[in-house]
């Protein structure tokens, strides 16, 4: 599949009705998700073909791109009941099998590093802080292959200390930095858009 | 939800020391047909806990797994019979409706238009006991 035609199809894809802010629900447009998917089976051969996890799944954005992209299997986790349903019928719509969960991500014990790859746009951390680290966590966990996750620029220096120090990371590396644009959302929103510096990072857990 | 989830899952109530596999109580299984592809089979014969999927898939209706697996050396080489049996167990069958149930407590938790619900009321913020999954 092209690049051009995975964004395509994701663009298609039906997003959050009702946005929950606390939950710091935004949806992952279908430029970001695209490449973000792309590239980490292009240049890392880790999604054809693997099991693949999405935690905060949301509508299932970067879980779809995932079953279009070939992974052998696809899980998404959110503890929004409501997004799941969107969810739901994004991945019929697309004919994908994706299997939703819906639990607390950051509580959450899979039996070891079951999955090969985690893909996740989780809450920067913005509404309950430190969501943006528990969600690294966790993730860490439960991958053997790679964890692919946006965080914002401005934790680098942070996210870097912590996945290699608490978090099991043989290895950290921002792939790119992208632009995030949020579309107005939420009445406190005060600009129509506002374009914020995200770095796409890579991490390689250490197998236990 | 397919087997390969299932397998992954375990029950984390606070106290319960041994919630897997989560028992399953099947209302609707349908089954679709997924691409076989033996390489993958073979990757993720190691990480599968065998007797769970065996029960597992019974519970859904497909008896064909042997009891017990091939051990891992033996796999690379498993005639095709055996990972069909494994593929279509692991792929092809899907919960639709239904509940997975601690081993531990009984607890039973939904399984409805597939997805796997761990809160029984819709989100909880303030962190209910309804949940599988607490501190």
């Amino acid at each position: 599949m092209k690049l051009k035609q995975l964004e395509g199809l994701l663009g298609g894809l039906q997003q959050f009705t009702n946005p929950k802010v606390d939950l710091e629900q935004y949806p992952t447009g279908p430029h970001i998700a695209s490449r973000m998917l792309f590239t980490a089976e292009n240049s890392y051969g880790d999604i054809t073909d693997k099991v693949v996890a999405d935690f905060g799944c949301g509508c299932g954005t970067l879980s779809a791109a995932a079953a279009l992209l070939d992974a052998a299997c696809v899980l998404g986790f959110d503890i929004d009941p409501q997004s799941l349903e969107t969810a739901t019928l994004n991945a019929e719509e697309l004919e994908v099998e994706i299997d939703f969960v819906q639990c607390d991500v950051t509580k959450l014990e899979l039996k070891g590093q079951v999955v090969d790859t985690v893909v996740m746009n989780p809450p920067f951390g913005t509404r309950k802080k430190g969501a943006d680290m528990e969600f690294l966590s966790a993730a860490m966990k439960v991958a053997s292959r790679a964890v692919y996750s946006l965080h914002k620029t401005s934790t680098r220096e942070h996210i870097k200390r912590a996945a290699l120090r608490d978090f099991n990371a043989k290895s950290a590396e921002v792939i790119c930095e992208l632009r995030y644009d949020l579309p107005k959302l939420y009445k406190f929103h005060k600009r129509k858009e506002v374009d914020i510096a995200v770095d796409l990072w890579r991490f390689e857990p250490k197998l236990n | 939800m397919r087997l390969i989830t299932h397998n992954m899952l375990s029950c984390n109530i606070k106290g319960v020391t041994n919630g897997f596999p989560l028992k399953i109580e099947a209302e609707k299984v349908i089954e679709k047909e997924v691409d076989f592809n033996p390489d993958f089979l073979r990757h993720m014969f190691a990480k599968i806990e065998w007797k769970a999927l065996v029960e597992a898939a019974r519970s859904m209706g497909y008896a064909e797994l042997p009891e017990d697996s091939p051990d891992a050396a033996a796999i690379d080489s498993a005639d095709e019979t055996f990972l069909r049996k494994l593929h279509h167990a692991l792929l092809e069958l899907h919960l639709e409706e239904g509940a997975l149930v601690c081993p531990e407590t009984g607890r039973k938790f939904p399984v409805n238009k597939a997805t796997f619900w761990t809160h029984i009321d819709s989100v909880d913020q303030s962190g209910g006991s309804a949940s599988m999954w607490t501190t």
